[in-house]
């Protein structure tokens, strides 16, 4: 049995899948981040199989990028973090909903 | 072979990204999730795209875990994290089914026969040489904007995350309760 392009997308699908669960499912910033990393590890997953079974490079070119894309936000969001942490002392989601309404 | 291998990584990067999503320690999210990111980019090796495993490794694994275990210091990560859960099951079977429809929909036209591939890669190279051939031809434009990118987060990182280095950033902590000053002080 030889594998093909649908099993690298049904992978990819469900670690979609599993990085959505966690992004609607958690309260803590930190590990919001994480799920968000596992998002785009499937997006480069799925567009690196069908860049290799078309045969054409622009796939892993779009995944180079959003590796670019992904170390960027890392490290604003770090900085944002940090500075979020400074302030209210935790990371709880909760904890941030000043507006009155 | 290829099958085996296949298999073996799926399961195991899907358990680890599983333990990712729903751990209650940041520590154990943060090791399984470069775990997984190391199982990754042996799927990359497997399709043949060297290049992009390998910067999946330097990248990924190296840089942004890095960068995470170093955020870690700020954080009081030794706690378990708790998390009130108000949304129902129903949510996360929907948004799973969404998931699953979008990926579809994006992967539906790779089954059409009338594809042509626009940037194919240059006869007799292996996949590193032909990456940086397509890279620093047709792709250069977005190369360049992608470095001055990394280089405005770069500058971002470094005026966020420290402090007193510019004075209407230290009016931030103005408003801040007294414990986390006193902390500060310290």
């Amino acid at each position: 049995m030889t594998i093909g392009l649908t099993h690298y997308l049904v992978l990819s699908a469900i670690l979609f899948s599993v990085g959505l669960a966690g992004v609607l499912r958690r309260k803590n910033l930190l590990m919001l981040f994480f799920a968000t990393e596992i998002m785009l590890n499937a997006a480069n997953v799925a567009f690196a199989a069908i860049s290799v079974h078309i045969g054409d490079l622009s796939g892993q070119m779009f995944a180079l990028f959003i590796m670019a894309v992904a170390a960027s936000e890392v490290a604003v969001g770090l900085g944002l973090l940090i500075l979020i942490y400074k302030k209210y002392g935790t990371l709880n989601l909760d904890n941030f909903s000043i507006m009155k309404g | 072979m290829e099958a085996i291998a296949f298999y073996i990584f799926a399961i195991l990067i899907t358990g680890l990204f599983l333990v990712t999503a729903f751990s209650r320690n940041i520590l154990y999210a943060m090791s399984s999730l470069a775990a997984g990111m190391v199982l990754i980019s042996g799927l990359f090796f497997i399709l043949g795209a060297d290049f992009l495993g390998a910067v999946q490794l330097v990248v990924y694994s190296g840089a942004i875990m890095a960068l995470y275990a170093f955020g870690m210091m700020f954080f009081d990560a030794t706690r378990d994290v708790k998390e009130k859960n108000t949304s129902s099951y129903l949510v996360f079977l929907l948004s799973g089914f969404s998931a699953v429809a979008l990926v579809v929909i994006f992967a539906a036209p790779t089954i059409g026969k009338h594809i042509e591939p626009i940037v194919t890669a240059p006869q007799g190279l292996d996949n590193p040489h032909a990456i940086g051939a397509v890279l620093f031809t047709k792709y250069l434009i977005p190369f360049e904007v992608a470095a001055v990118m990394l280089l405005v987060a770069m500058i971002a990182g470094i005026v966020l995350a420290s402090k007193k280095m510019d004075e209407s950033l230290s009016e931030i902590y103005l408003d801040a309760d007294p414990e986390t000053e006193k902390k500060e002080q310290e």
